[in-house]
């Protein structure tokens, strides 16, 4: 089975930083694999260790500093590597992040059986690079997975996903894509005989070039949306704050929510 | 000045389980109806999947919340959800009819449909949105928390349709009334809807009551990664139990498995407007303070004293809410 896994790095600060054209600065800022992909990476592993010959191609597209968080994930157990980088590819909304990946996952792994992505992103939280991966390949896919239930190689997953209402059990016809919601449970750690081979596997670089593609359609010029203005939100509470004693605490506690149940009342 | 080429605003109304139209529906449509009003009074239509003749039960529900035109898919299958055969349609219904705008509720069924549509039309997609506007050119401002929430960003889109996702709870419905004589409009399926590429299986329902009861409760007792376990969930709940409230959660304390994601409030989880909420150990991120802002009076408690949430706040307790609460629970 070949397994596209599509990580991101996000940024692990509250250190806000914009660019002249609005967009992140992303350059500078402490980076870690975005929480959603963690576990989309589990289920990349768990593909493999069920199915014989299965081999997983990292997807990530960055500056040239992700290098170092598909190394963790190479040391987990994946494959090999691709990092999508080309200045040409920076300021990318949405859209021009899915037709560039898309691009990058037909050049390099034309033959795909499942591309796994996170459910969203931290930093962004959009939740739309892994739909527009599957309609740029034209693939179906299952967006809320929470876990796999079966696997056929070449043929279908079966797998659950989380709704609002309760938890779906579904059956997707491969190739297809798959969107892994944040878990609970504790991630595996990469062993030390990982990390060895890790650091002698290649990180392919994907460039504009590699891909083919006209610059007009990745980047910020292949974005349809642009940020016009960011701004802090600003609340209408006026933050009274009140440092106590325990009994004083519960007696205000009492008080306001007695004085707000009879307002309700009159 | 609206577009020559595209006109009008069409809205996604989803179909629930029990066949209700989803109230993020409503909720759009008189959001819809505000900005169609900026836009000189263009109009506002809804695409709707129904099995076949069912449609009509609708009526009343579009044309008291004044939609001017419903285009609807009728197939026996369309009883469930199927990513690729709606986005497939509602992308061939938008090209004929060319929407300026598409508005999708953030459910979970809209945030799987909305980019699948909005990238096979070529067209930008704002997630999540908070407010949504027409701005001095005439193009719709999204706007929407970002980088975990710490800051909004208004968004606009160079391409038609403008799209824009929008969570339950986040507009409110207009109780005034606006009728109009619907249009009902079926439109012909044209795909092949033999499918074999997605099937739903099996459903199991988990949750009961907890969205309709965060959406009307008067009284929220939200619980954060500060009430550290299961026993300070307990803690919470018997606390909620007095007072009659209802139990919600931060997104950290989901994190941590304290709380189902069900009963989450924030950015990726509910939007609510209590009478008085009453957040315990929670920090405050404006990632979990989107979804609560709105509540009429916040009482915070934390032993943090320059937690977040204070800002927000109405009346801030600093304190530990494991001394509180029992002391509470004592009386």
């Amino acid at each position: 089975m070949k397994i596209a896994l599509c990580i991101k790095q996000v940024p692990d600060t509250t250190d806000i930083k914009w660019t002249e054209n609005n967009t992140l600065q992303r350059e500078g800022v402490e980076s870690v694999i975005n929480p959603c992909d963690v576990y989309a990476t589990e289920l990349a592993l768990k593909l493999k260790s069920q199915i014989q010959n299965s081999e997983i191609t990292v997807f990530t597209m960055g500056p040239p500093q992700a290098e170092d968080m598909l190394r963790k994930v190479l040391a987990l157990g994946c494959d090999n590597a691709v990092l999508i980088s080309d200045r040409k590819f920076s300021g990318a909304d949405t859209y021009a992040t899915g037709i560039t990946i898309s691009g990058a996952i037909r050049r390099y792994l034309p033959d795909f059986d499942v591309i796994i992505c996170g459910q969203f992103a931290s930093d962004g939280d959009t939740a739309q690079t892994g739909p527009n991966i599957a309609n740029f390949l034209d693939i179906p896919q299952v967006t809320f997975v929470k876990d796999l239930v079966e696997v056929q190689d070449h043929d279908s997953l079966t797998l659950t996903r989380e709704m609002e209402d309760g938890i779906e059990t579904v059956k997707i016809k491969l190739p297809a894509l798959v969107c892994v919601l944040q878990q609970n449970f504790e991630p595996q750690r990469p062993l030390i005989n990982g990390i060895m081979n890790a650091s002698k596997k290649e990180v392919k670089v994907c460039t504009l070039d590699d891909i083919g593609y006209d610059a007009g359609k990745v980047g910020l010029k292949g974005s349809p949306t642009f940020v016009s203005k960011a701004f802090r939100n600003i609340t209408n509470h006026n933050a009274q704050k009140f440092q106590l004693n325990t009994v004083d605490s519960v007696k205000l506690l009492k008080e306001k929510i007695e004085t707000l149940g009879e307002n309700e009342n009159a | 000045m609206p577009d020559m080429d595209n006109s009008g605003i069409l809205i996604y109304a989803q179909i629930t389980r029990e066949e209700y139209i989803h109230t993020v529906f409503f909720e759009l449509a008189d959001k819809a109806k505000e900005l169609s009003q900026k836009l000189g009074g263009v109009d506002v239509n809804a695409v709707i999947f129904t099995r076949p003749n069912f449609v009509f039960n609708y009526k009343e529900a579009f044309e008291n919340r004044g939609i001017n035109k419903v285009y609807y898919f009728e197939d026996e299958s369309f009883k469930n959800y199927n990513t690729e055969f709606y986005s497939k349609l509602i992308v061939n219904l938008a090209r004929q009819v060319k929407p300026e705008i598409i508005l999708v509720g953030a459910t979970n069924e809209g945030r799987d449909l909305a980019p699948r549509i909005s990238s096979a039309l070529g067209t930008g997609l704002t997630a999540d949105c908070t407010d949504l506007d027409i701005n001095e050119n005439g193009k719709l401002a999204a706007t929407r928390p970002t980088f975990g929430g710490q800051l909004m960003a208004t968004i606009l889109c160079k391409t038609y349709p403008q799209m824009a996702t929008v969570r339950p709870k986040v507009f409110k419905v207009n109780p005034e009334d606006m009728y109009v004589q619907t249009e009902f409009i079926k439109c012909p399926i044209g795909i092949s809807l033999a499918n074999d590429r997605y099937t739903l299986l099996d459903f199991k329902k988990t949750i009961e009551n907890t969205i309709n009861e965060l959406d009307s409760a008067e009284i929220i007792v939200a619980g954060g990664k500060g009430l550290k376990n299961k026993e300070g969930f307990d803690m919470l709940k018997k606390f909620a139990n007095k007072i009659g409230g209802t139990v919600a959660a931060s997104r950290g304390a989901v994190e941590m498995g304290l709380a189902p994601s069900s009963i989450q409030v924030g950015q990726t989880g509910k939007t609510v407007s209590p009478k008085l909420y009453i957040a315990c150990g929670i920090s405050g991120a404006i990632q979990h303070t989107i979804g609560m802002t709105d509540s009429k009076h916040i009482i915070a408690i934390n032993n943090d004293k320059n937690a977040q949430i204070f800002d927000i706040a109405d009346t801030g307790i600093v304190g530990d809410a494991f001394e509180i609460l029992p002391e509470f629970l004592n009386q």
